[in-house]
């Protein structure tokens, strides 16, 4: 068994540390388009530990970026619940930090020190001083220390999106939300970002949550991986990964996995993809 | 092996090209200052002027460029010109400050509710055809000789571009944007000032500058045709008086003095204003 259906010893030691950062419980998920209401997800239900990389896997119309939103608190579920610390979620907050897919999350009228200092200032979280420093030092950690006082139109797509991930991780939320963060780079940039953005991890050990809809992307990056399945979006499994000591899945394990959640989402006729990560 | 195929296809780098970077001609740079280009432009015209009024000779119809500077001086020296002006401006800022006060509670109105958004958008498109000119003498009625007649159809002139551009620029302000502020917890006041303000800005300053272009000509205007009874008239006044008198040379000196306003503030104000915000911002190129 490479992987591990939830419930089993690892849940119950994680049980054991303390309850679950995040819980959703049997949360149903709607939105209007100018002519339907959308089901986007159907009683989905998970909990994330602290320092989880949580990965939720699924489809495009599987309701994952909407899951996300809801989590963020920009949309409220119809049924079912999302808490955070056993706070029920039911507006936008600055102790989840949202990292989206866009680049132009950044505000262009600020400087890059500044977009990464604004959620710290505006939240009054930290004094103007502090948060200028840790700013300072989160754009370090992205390796973007040269480009501190430029503005975001001066930026490349892939910096934009490590200013981004920077201004998040500097607000040290209690749950760091990413929206398919790296899907609109190029496949070399991607690669570069998945790497940089397990080893800022390492570093700062926070949670996170992780929307994606690419398998490899999801084994890289993921601890424990959510697939859901889509129309209306479901949970189809729960899966963890195991790492070897360099804190990679080793490469027999990391194929098998990928079979193996291929299978539960498309089913069993499937034609190997050359698929890029 | 590449530079085999370079020399066969290419053949060695010449002398002539392969310089990397090499300083243009001089009359090239000048040329490239576009400030440069236009001043001559503004030379020749006023050769032109010039020769044209020595060569018609009729100072009564057609006064030369010279006549026009002397007249010009002599006024600005006396202080008429400048009170003149001042007048007009101080009229200016009153309905402009009205005006962007106005629009701002006619887009915050149209951002909040529905029906705040349709009332704008009738009203625009009811008032934006109507040259705002075409209100005084419904204001002269209304209130009266006088600046508040003035302030009335100047505030009519701004108003509707304002908060049309204002309301365009606001509605534009995307999703993500939005949803970063809000996660960042702001909501209510610091989210307008903080993020929607700022987010649509390019939009408010284009407003800002047609209403200022609209209020200017819309005043200079209104007062050609009153400031009989107040004494304290303005540029337009000022024009028209010396219509009357036959001063040909200080009605260019005062329609010269319009435009040169105009001018000073598009290029000292609003281009020092873009280029400190949006241009810098890359949010205009």
């Amino acid at each position: 068994m490479l992987a591990q259906p939830a419930g089993t010893p690892v849940e119950a030691a994680r049980a054991a540390r303390g309850g679950p950062v995040l819980r959703v419980e049997g949360a149903t998920l709607q939105y209007k388009t100018h002519r339907h209401l959308v089901t986007a997800t159907y009683r989905v239900g998970f909990d994330v530990f602290a320092a989880d990389r949580f990965i939720l896997l699924g489809p495009s119309g599987c309701g994952k970026s909407t899951l996300l939103k809801a989590i963020a608190g920009f949309v409220k579920p119809v049924e079912g619940s999302i808490s955070l610390h056993d706070r029920v979620v039911d507006r936008p907050g600055p102790d989840r930090m949202m990292v989206f897919q866009e680049f132009d999350q950044l505000l262009p009228w600020k400087t890059v020190r500044a977009n990464v200092a604004f959620p710290m200032v505006a939240s009054r979280k930290y004094g103007r001083r502090e948060a200028l420093e840790r700013a300072d030092h989160y754009i370090g950690l992205v390796n973007l220390g040269k480009f501190a006082d430029t503005y975001p139109h001066q930026l490349s797509g892939g910096m934009k999106q490590r200013v981004a991930i920077a201004r998040a991780m500097a607000m040290e939320p209690d749950i760091l939300l990413m929206d398919e963060p790296f899907a609109s780079l190029d496949a070399l940039t991607r690669r570069k970002m998945q790497d940089e953005l397990l080893s800022l991890w390492h570093q700062v050990r926070c949670t996170i949550v992780f929307v994606t809809h690419s398998i490899e992307e999801a084994i890289l990056l993921g601890n424990r991986i959510l697939v859901l399945s889509p129309h209306p979006g479901r949970v189809r499994a729960l899966l963890e990964t195991r790492r070897g000591a360099d804190g990679l899945v080793p490469s027999e394990d990391f194929r098998a996995l990928r079979e193996e959640i291929q299978q539960m989402l498309f089913g069993e006729n499937i034609v190997q993809e050359g698929a890029g990560i | 092996m590449s530079r085999e195929f370079n020399e066969a296809t290419f053949g060695p780098p010449s002398e002539e090209w392969a310089v990397v970077e090499r300083p243009l001609p001089l009359l090239q740079r000048l040329f490239a200052h576009a400030a440069l280009r236009r001043l001559l432009i503004l030379l020749a015209l006023a050769a032109a002027w010039q020769g044209y009024a020595v060569w018609a000779d009729n100072p009564l119809m057609f006064p030369s460029f010279t006549e026009t500077i002397d007249a010009f001086w002599t006024d600005i020296r006396s202080g008429v010109l400048l009170i003149k002006t001042g007048n007009s401006l101080r009229v200016l800022c009153m309905g402009y400050a009205i005006a962007v006060a106005a629009a701002a509670l006619m887009a915050g109105l149209a951002m909040t509710t529905r029906l705040g958004d349709d009332l704008l958008s009738t009203l625009t498109a009811m008032f934006n055809p109507l040259p705002a000119i075409a209100l005084l003498p419904l204001a002269l009625l209304w209130f009266g000789l006088g600046t508040p007649s003035i302030l009335f159809v100047m505030v009519h002139a701004v108003l509707w571009p304002l908060a049309l551009n204002a309301h365009a620029g606001f509605s534009g302000v995307s999703d993500i944007l939005r949803m970063a502020g809000r996660n960042a917890g702001l909501r209510g006041l610091p989210f307008i000032t903080g993020i929607l303000i700022p987010a649509a800005f390019p939009a408010i300053l284009t407003g800002l500058k047609v209403g200022w272009a609209f209020a200017w000509r819309t005043l200079i205007a209104a007062e050609l045709v009153f400031g009989v009874s107040s004494r304290s008239g303005g540029l337009g006044w000022y024009i028209f008086e010396n219509k009357n008198r036959l001063e040909t040379a200080s009605v260019f000196a005062g329609l010269s003095t319009v435009i040169l306003i105009g001018l000073l503030v598009e290029v000292l104000i609003f281009r020092t204003i873009e280029r400190h915000t949006v241009r810098k911002w890359g949010m205009l190129r």
